[in-house]
């Protein structure tokens, strides 16, 4: 038999994407998807599945794609993966699924991501609003039998923490902190690789379940975690994620036009300045940016640079390309819409002109040498390699911390060397009983699906910790 | 939505607003701050809570017209909502029995200074006040802070009210005056030019003073980093490590700076925003 061929993501063509801030990947059609759906071999034993953290009958979706029966397959999808449309598009499947898949090792293995948003997709847009609507299940709030849990944050640990839940039956408000429920799905990643209207499609779902979602909310200030068990609620999901910024420490830091990803791609994505001044947030972009890291904040900021107008975007990384922890797809997407490379490069310091905008970087070259700790290769700095690159802007994208100000607000929570809340990874317990935690906030930054399997985790261990003490 | 049952114009260009906000009236302390977006499109802008009444369930703020946000937010009118409100955001200012305290505050800064030198006084401190503002019609909260202090003292930039000058000659004149420690602790709130000079004047005299920073500011959680400010030499971030900072750690300059980041935007913003209202 013929080898049918991985079909290729139809994409929008580079030189015209990077003036606007719509869709990357466009989608498989129909018939691409069930022609990809024909190359699964349906494993008896799917190797595919270990590779998945929320464990998704891939070989059982795949197949219903190829039988035509949508309606089966986003049913089989939906069973683990309460957001998949998200999953679909910003999933590092090349690490997780798709390395473990049988078809890899001679040949290319299932496009088992860009299957699950084309499902994904497709069940959005045959649920209409009104039909969400009619399924939000009412609430009864008032009612003593039912147990109230609360979910912090609403990033992808707190949402699925909360669906699974409500699925179960109990009552779950979710808090959030911002003015819009998401996480870093919303402020983060930007609307060209992942567009907001999905992930609304998304958290209404997560709503029809019977969930109920307060923005504007800052436990810890607002309210604290105390007084949400003074107020009923029996247990307690923290999904704060890692909101910390770090920067690099080194002299010019604070110079104007320095920002810290998270402020810029909250700026831009958030707050939608890429629209100013229709809408009221600005942001300030010259020619020449460079963006310090290499992970999928960094690529992200990179991209977005050009989308706002930089005529040169550049990432400075100490390692080499093999280490950048982005994902494939969106450091070949960044290549092609012109973004720059300096590999083997650090800052060293910022200078200012007169009015503190910055206006140059010292930059060192290096070398790998040993491995470290965590076996990657360190990068040495080589002597009297000094140069200048001219910069009217940097963003710094070397990594978030763990939010420190729940950790902080609540006396006797045990914490680890970097501030991340201390859980039990199969179960999310703290060490306060009733109180769970799972997603950035217990690992540091992570990945989306990571959060959303600590999610699922704990709200299983809730319902037996709840089934306990009952 | 938050209703805004109450607003008035005590001054010129200022804008009092009571607001609806139960959770934050019940929790907030003094130096706290909330976050709001007007609308849709709105900017998230910080503004602190002058005054608060918890069996009511509102918080009183006083906002200065500077920009577009709070330009368009002084077209607001009792009944109006306010699309986002969040907080209370920041550390409470640190309140205790310190002996004598001078509060120093200009412009808008007097709201800010309110609660923390109500709260001074109900600590049983002896409150010794210097307000200023750049003529009569600009005074905020003047009874207000008369009735909470033991001594009273009120510039004007113009003259055409209280004494002609600046709070900093006020304060030079006591300090020339007195002969004991004026006070054991200063507040100081005001543009940042103003907290600037009067920390480098207490510094002179050794009289540890507090000041309250007002850097840009995102999200207001300690998410963004917008709002880092050098204080002795360390990064902190005025939204969860602040407002409040010791004024003579402050890297004054490199405040001024960044408050100025956006001007070109801000004026780019406000033409558009005047624009639409006269088209
Ligand atoms: C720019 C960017 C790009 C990324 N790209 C990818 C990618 O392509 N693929 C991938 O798998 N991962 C990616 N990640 C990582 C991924 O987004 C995170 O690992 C994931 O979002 C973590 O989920 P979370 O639920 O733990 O936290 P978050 O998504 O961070 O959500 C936490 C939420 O809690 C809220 N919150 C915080 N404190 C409080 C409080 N005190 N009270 C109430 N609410 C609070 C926050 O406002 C936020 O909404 C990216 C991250 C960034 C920043
Ligand atoms: C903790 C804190 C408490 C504050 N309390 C008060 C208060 O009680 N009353 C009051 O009138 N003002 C207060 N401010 C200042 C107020 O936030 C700004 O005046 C407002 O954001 C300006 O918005 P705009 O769009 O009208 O003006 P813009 O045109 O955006 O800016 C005008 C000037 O305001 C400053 N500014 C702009 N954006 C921000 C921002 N997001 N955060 C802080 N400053 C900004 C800049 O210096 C700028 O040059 C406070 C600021 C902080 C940080
Ligand atoms: S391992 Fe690959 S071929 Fe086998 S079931 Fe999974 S996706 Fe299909
Ligand atoms: S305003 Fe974002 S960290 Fe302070």
């Amino acid at each position: 038999m013929e080898k049918i061929p991985r079909q290729k993501m139809p994409v929008q063509n580079a030189k015209a994407r990077v003036k606007n801030f719509a869709s990357v990947a466009l989608g498989y059609t129909e018939e691409q998807a069930i022609l990809e759906a024909k190359r699964c071999l349906q494993c008896k034993k799917p190797t595919c599945i270990e590779g998945c953290p929320v464990e998704i009958d891939i070989p059982g979706f795949i197949k219903k794609i190829a039988e035509q029966n949508f309606e089966e397959a986003i049913k089989i999808l939906k069973d683990k993966n309460n957001l998949p449309a998200i999953c679909g598009r910003v999933c590092p499947q090349e690490t997780q699924c798709e390395i473990k898949c049988v078809l890899t090792k001679k040949y290319e293995p299932v496009a088992i991501g860009r299957l699950e948003r084309f499902i994904a997709d497709w069940g959005i847009e045959q649920i209409q609003d009104t039909r969400y609507k009619k399924q939000e299940k009412p609430r009864t709030m008032n009612n003593e039998q039912q147990t109230k849990i609360a979910v912090v944050g609403s990033g992808p640990a707190g949402l699925t923490c909360a669906a699974d839940l409500a699925k179960m039956g109990y009552n779950v408000d979710l808090f959030e902190s911002l003015h819009q429920p998401g996480g870093v799905l919303m402020y983060g990643i930007p609307e060209f690789r992942l567009p907001k209207k999905i992930v609304e499609y998304e958290i209404n779902y997560v709503k029809s379940l019977g969930v109920s979602i307060s923005t504007n909310v800052l436990i810890g200030k607002t309210k604290t975690v105390q007084e949400l068990f003074d107020d009923g609620y029996k247990a307690v999901f923290i999904g704060s994620g890692a909101g910390l910024p770090q920067f690099l420490g080194i002299p010019g830091e604070n110079l104007n036009r320095i920002y810290s990803a998270n402020e810029f791609l909250t700026r831009v994505n958030l707050m939608k300045a890429y629209l100013f001044p229709e809408y009221d947030t600005p942001i300030n972009i010259g020619r020449n940016v460079v963006v310090f890291g290499a992970g999928n904040v960094a690529m992200d900021s990179a991209r977005v640079s050009l989308r706002l107008g930089a005529d040169n975007v550049t990432i400075i990384y100490r390692r080499t390309e093999k280490e950048m922890p982005a994902r494939l797809e969106e450091i070949e997407n960044a290549k092609e819409e012109g973004v720059k490379f300096h590999l083997l490069t650090a800052p060293v310091r910022f200078i200012g002109d007169e009015n503190n905008n910055v206006i140059k970087v010292e930059c060192l070259k290096m070398e790998l040498g040993e491995p470290d700790a965590s076996g990657r290769r360190r990068p040495v700095p080589i002597q009297n390699s000094e140069f200048i690159i001219d910069i009217d802007t940097a963003v710094i994208a070397i990594g978030q911390n763990p939010n420190p100000l729940i950790p902080r607000t609540i006396p006797g929570l045990q914490l680890g060397k970097h501030g991340n809340i201390i859980t039990d990874e199969k179960t999310g317990a703290t060490s306060i009983p009733g109180i769970f935690a799972g997603g950035d906030i217990a690992t540091g930054a992570a990945t989306v699906i990571e959060a959303m399997g600590a999610g699922k985790r704990a709200a299983r261990a809730i319902n037996e910790y709840l089934k306990k003490s009952n | 939505m938050f209703k805004i049952l109450g607003k008035t114009e005590p001054a010129t260009n200022i804008n009092k607003f009571i607001i609806e906000v139960p959770e934050i009236a019940k929790k907030v302390l003094p130096g706290q701050f909330v976050i709001l977006r007007l609308h849709e499109k709105g900017e998230r802008i910080p503004i602190t809570i002058a005054d608060k009444d918890k069996e009511k369930g509102t918080i009183t703020l006083f906002v200065q017209e500077v920009g577009k946000t709070t330009t368009e937010m002084g077209r607001l009118k009792t009944g109006d909502a306010i699309l986002d409100v969040v907080g209370p955001l920041g550390v409470p200012s640190h309140i205790e029995n310190f002996g004598t305290v001078l509060c120093v505050a200009g412009g808008v800064g007097v709201a800010v200074m309110y609660p923390i030198a109500k709260a001074l006084k109900e600590k049983n401190n002896k409150v010794i006040s210097v307000l200023g503002a750049r003529s009569k019609s600009f005074v905020i909260l003047e009874n207000e802070i008369k009735n909470i202090s033991d001594e009273f003292y009120l510039t004007t930039d113009d003259g055409s009210y209280g004494q002609k000058g600046f709070v900093s000659d006020v304060l030079k004149n006591l300090l020339a005056t007195c002969h004991s420690p004026l006070a054991n602790i200063v507040f100081a709130i005001g543009p940042v030019p103003m907290m600037k000079v009067v920390s480098e004047i207490t510094k002179q005299h050794n009289l540890k003073t507090i000041v309250s920073l007002n850097p840009v500011m995102v999200d207001g959680t300690g998410m963004c980093g917008a709002c880092r400010v050098s204080i002795g030499g360390v990064t902190k971030f005025a939204c969860v490590d602040g407002p409040d900072f010791d004024g003579h750690l402050v890297n004054w300059n490199e405040l001024t700076c960044r408050l100025s980041l956006f001007k070109q935007k801000e004026k780019e913003s406000l033409d558009y925003y005047c624009k639409l209202k006269s088209a």
